[in-house]
C-alpha cells in the first residue's frame, strides 16, 4: 500500500497544529460558532444530533492492521467503543468531544491518516474497487490511480471552494463495484482497440433529491493526461457550477442544464491548452506510484488447501459462509474474504473496537496486514490463501463477522438516519434490523438469491437507496415516519435509477410490504432469473397488483 | 402560549444541554427551566444569548414540551431523539425515557 513522504507527513502534521489552535480559540470563545464551523468541517469534524461527528478519511478504503489499531485505540479512548463504516469507505466516531478532536488528529497522523477533506465543498475520499489489483478480470489496479488522484486533490489550492461537494470514484474491472456511476466524476480504466489501456470519463452522476446516472464525456483517455483533464473538467465546473442554490449546485446539474455535448467541448478547449504542461504525468512518476502497489510474492497453493474443501463437505455452516462471503482470486491458491458487518447485533456498518483489533490480527496472519473497506458497508481480506480459509472462518466466527449474507438481502446499505444525524427525517436503523430479522433464516436468503436493498432516512440519499434493487426512502410526515419504496435502481454497469412504486408505508407496515415485494418475485421468477432481472423483464405492475390491491381494483 | 425550553450543544464535547432554572445548561430534562410566558422567554433568551457568546453552548434553540405526569417532554420526535439519544442505543440514554414518547 501507499506510505507517506516527508511531504504528505508534514503537510497533516501541520494541519493537527492549526487545528488545535482554531479549537483553543473556540473553546476560549475567541471565535463563534459560524466562524468555526468552516473550519472543523475543512477537518471531518461535523456537529450532529447528540454531538459531533468525525469522518476521517480512508483513501480507497485501503488499512494497514496498524492503522486498524490505531482506529480502535481512538475509538476506546476518545470515542463510546465503536465505529461505523461509511459508503465513501471511511470510518466515522459519533461521540467526539471538541476538546480531544486535536489528540485524535495527532493519532491518526501518527498512522499517516487524517479528515481532511471528509466534508465541506470540496473533494471527497476518493474510492475504488474494494477488490484492486486481486480481481480476476482486472484490466489495472484502480488504487494507482485513486491514489495519483488523491495527491492531485488534497487541498487542491483552485479547488478548495467548489460550488459544492465533489465525488470520484475509480473502478478497473469491467464488473463494477463502485457505483461508479453515480459518481460527480466516474473513472472506468479501459482498453482500446490498440490494446493500450486508459480512461473513459463519467460526468454528472448523483444521488441525493436529484438522482442522475453518470455520462461518458470522454470514451478513452491516456494515462499521461489523466490529471490534466481532471483540471480542465473542475476548472469548467467550479466557474459555471451554480452557487445561488446548494440544491442545484452539484456538477449534475450544470451536466443537465448545459447538456453534455456543450459542456464536453468546453472542457476539451481548456483541456487543449494545458495538458502538455506541468500536469502530464511523466512515466517515472506513475511507476514510483505503481511501485507502492506492486502484487506481494505469491506462494504456491498448499496442499493443505484440501483441508478446507474436506471442511467444506463436512460443515454445512463454513460451506454457507464460501459459497456466499468467498469470491475468486486472480491467483491460483488464493481467495478473496467478504467481512459482513451487517449482523443482527449491530447497525449496518458499525464495529467494536474489539472487533477492529480482532480484525486487525486476522488481517496479519491471513491477508498480509491489509483490510479493506467497501462503499457497500463491509470489509475485505484481498490475499487470503484457500488453505487457510478454514482456520479464517472460525476466528471471524468468533468475532461475529462471519455472517454469510454478502450480496443478499439482509446486506443492506443504510445511513444513520434519525438515531443520529441531525439532517435525517426519519430512522433508517431500525427498518434494517427488522428487515434482516424477518429474512433472518439464511436458506430463504439464498433461495432468493442476489438482492440489493438500501435504506436512507432522508432525500439526500446517504444509503443510496436510488441505487437499490429495492430502495426505502424515510419521510416525515407531519411527525410521523413513513417509507417511500423504490424498485429497479442499481449501482453497478449497467446502472438505473429506482422508480417510485407507489404510497408511501407507516413503519410499521414497511416490512410487510419487502416480503410482499420479494414474495411476488418469488412467485414469478423464470430459472436462475434474479431480482432486478425479473423486475426489468416484468416491470412494476405484478409488485404494484400485490402491494395495492385497493388502488388496482379500483382502476380495473 | 405553549410551553418552551431551550436547547444547544454544548461546545466542548458538542453533548445535548438544557437551559436551566439557574441560568447553567443541563443535560437532564428534569432541571430545565420552563417557559411559559413572554416575559420569561426574554429572560431566558438573554442568558442562551449570552451562552453562546462566551462558546458555552453552539447554537441555542426554542422546542415546544409538554408537561405529562410532572416530568417535561419535547412534542417532536426529533427533539425527544435528541433528549433521550439514539434509541438504538439505550445504554446511551441520559434519562428515563417515558413510556409515552414511543422511543
Amino acid at each position: 500500500m501507499y506510505h507517506y513522504d516527508e511531504l504528505d507527513q508534514r503537510l497533516v502534521d501541520e494541519r493537527v497544529e492549526q487545528f488545535r489552535d482554531q479549537v483553543t480559540r473556540r473553546i476560549a470563545g475567541e471565535i463563534t460558532e459560524d466562524e468555526f464551523k468552516p473550519l472543523r468541517l475543512m477537518n471531518g469534524l461535523y456537529l450532529q444530533l447528540h454531538a459531533y461527528m468525525l469522518r476521517i478519511g480512508i483513501p480507497y478504503g485501503v488499512l494497514s492492521s496498524v492503522q486498524l489499531r490505531k482506529l480502535a485505540h481512538i475509538a476506546r479512548t476518545y470515542d463510546r467503543g465503536y465505529g461505523h463504516f461509511t459508503t465513501r469507505q471511511c470510518l466515522q466516531l459519533n461521540w467526539p468531544k471538541l476538546e480531544e478532536a486535536p489528540h485524535i488528529l495527532a493519532e491518526l497522523a501518527e498512522v499517516q491518516m487524517h479528515a481532511i477533506q471528509t466534508s465541506g465543498n470540496s473533494f471527497r475520499n476518493i474510492t475504488a474497487d474494494q477488490y484492486a489489483g486481486v480481481a480476476a478480470n482486472e484490466i489495472e489496479d484502480s488504487r494507482i490511480w485513486a491514489e495519483i488522484i488523491r495527491q492531485w486533490s488534497l487541498l487542491h489550492p483552485e479547488f478548495s471552494f467548489l460550488p459544492r461537494k465533489f465525488k470520484i470514484a475509480v473502478t478497473g474491472s469491467p464488473r463494477d463495484r463502485t457505483a461508479v456511476k453515480f459518481h460527480d466524476i466516474g473513472i472506468v480504466i479501459r482498453k482500446n482497440e490498440k490494446g493500450e489501456v486508459g480512461f473513459e470519463i463519467l460526468v454528472g452522476g448523483g444521488m441525493g433529491r436529484t438522482p442522475m446516472i453518470g455520462q461518458t464525456i470522454r470514451a478513452f483517455l491516456p494515462k499521461k493526461h489523466l490529471l490534466s483533464y481532471l483540471e480542465a473538467l473542475l476548472r469548467i465546473y467550479n466557474l459555471m457550477g451554480r452557487r445561488d442554490n446548494k440544491y442545484k449546485a452539484r456538477i449534475k446539474i450544470l451536466v443537465f442544464e448545459l447538456g453534455i455535448e456543450e459542456l464536453q467541448k468546453l472542457v476539451e478547449d481548456e483541456w487543449n491548452q494545458i495538458k502538455d504542461g506541468p500536469l502530464a504525468l511523466p512515466q517515472d512518476e506513475i511507476d514510483r506510484i505503481s511501485n507502492q502497489f506492486a502484487p506481494p510474492q505469491w506462494k504456491k497453493p498448499q496442499a493443505a488447501r484440501l483441508g478446507a474443501e474436506v471442511q467444506r463437505l463436512k460443515n454445512p455452516a463454513f460451506a454457507d459462509w464460501v459459497n456466499v462471503n468467498v469470491t475468486g482470486h486472480k491467483q491460483p491458491g488464493y481467495a478473496i474474504v467478504n467481512l459482513s458487518l451487517k449482523t443482527l447485533d449491530a447497525p449496518p456498518g458499525d464495529v467494536t473496537a474489539e472487533q477492529m483489533d480482532g480484525i486487525a490480527d486476522l488481517a496479519e496472519r491471513y491477508s498480509l496486514g491489509e483490510t479493506r473497506a467497501t462503499h457497500e458497508q463491509n470489509l475485505v481480506f484481498a490475499y487470503v490463501q484457500e488453505a487457510d480459509l478454514y482456520q479464517l472462518w472460525r476466528a471471524l466466527d468468533e468475532l461475529g463477522l462471519a455472517t454469510p449474507n454478502v450480496g443478499l438481502i439482509s446486506d443492506i446499505i443504510c445511513c444513520p438516519g434519525l438515531d443520529y444525524c441531525a439532517l435525517a427525517s426519519a430512522r433508517s436503523i431500525p427498518v434494517a434490523e427488522r428487515i434482516s430479522r424477518r429474512f433472518r433464516d439464511l436458506r430463504r436468503q439464498n433461495d432468493i438469491g442476489g438482492l440489493k436493498l438500501k435504506i436512507s432516512g432522508c432525500v439526500n440519499a446517504c444509503g443510496h437507496h436510488h441505487a437499490g434493487h429495492i430502495g426505502i426512502l424515510g419521510v416525515d410526515r407531519q411527525g410521523e415516519e413513513f417509507y417511500q419504496i423504490t424498485l429497479g435502481g442499481s449501482a453497478d454497469e449497467n446502472a438505473s435509477i429506482g422508480k417510485i412504486i407507489g404510497p408511501a408505508f407507516s413503519s410499521e407496515d414497511v416490512v410487510e410490504a419487502v416480503e410482499t415485494i420479494v414474495n411476488t418475485y418469488v412467485d414469478i421468477r423464470e430459472e436462475g432469473e434474479a431480482f432486478l432481472d425479473t423486475y426489468r423483464r416484468v416491470g412494476e405492475e405484478p409488485f404494484k397488483e400485490r402491494l395495492y390491491p385497493e388502488l388496482t381494483d379500483a382502476a380495473a | 402560549m405553549v410551553l418552551q425550553v431551550f436547547t444547544a450543544n454544548r461546545v466542548c464535547d458538542g453533548i445535548v444541554v438544557f437551559l436551566a432554572e439557574d441560568g447553567n445548561w443541563t443535560t437532564s430534562l428534569e432541571e430545565c427551566r420552563v417557559i411559559g410566558d413572554g416575559g420569561a422567554l426574554k429572560q431566558a433568551m438573554a442568558t442562551a444569548e449570552k451562552a453562546a457568546e462566551y462558546a458555552v453552548v453552539a447554537d441555542p434553540y426554542l422546542i415546544d414540551v409538554i408537561e405529562e405526569n410532572d416530568a417535561i417532554r419535547p412534542i417532536r420526535y426529533r427533539e425527544r431523539i435528541r433528549a433521550y439519544g439514539p434509541p438504538i442505543h439505550p445504554d446511551f440514554a441520559k434519562q428515563a425515557i417515558p413510556a409515552a414518547t414511543g422511543l
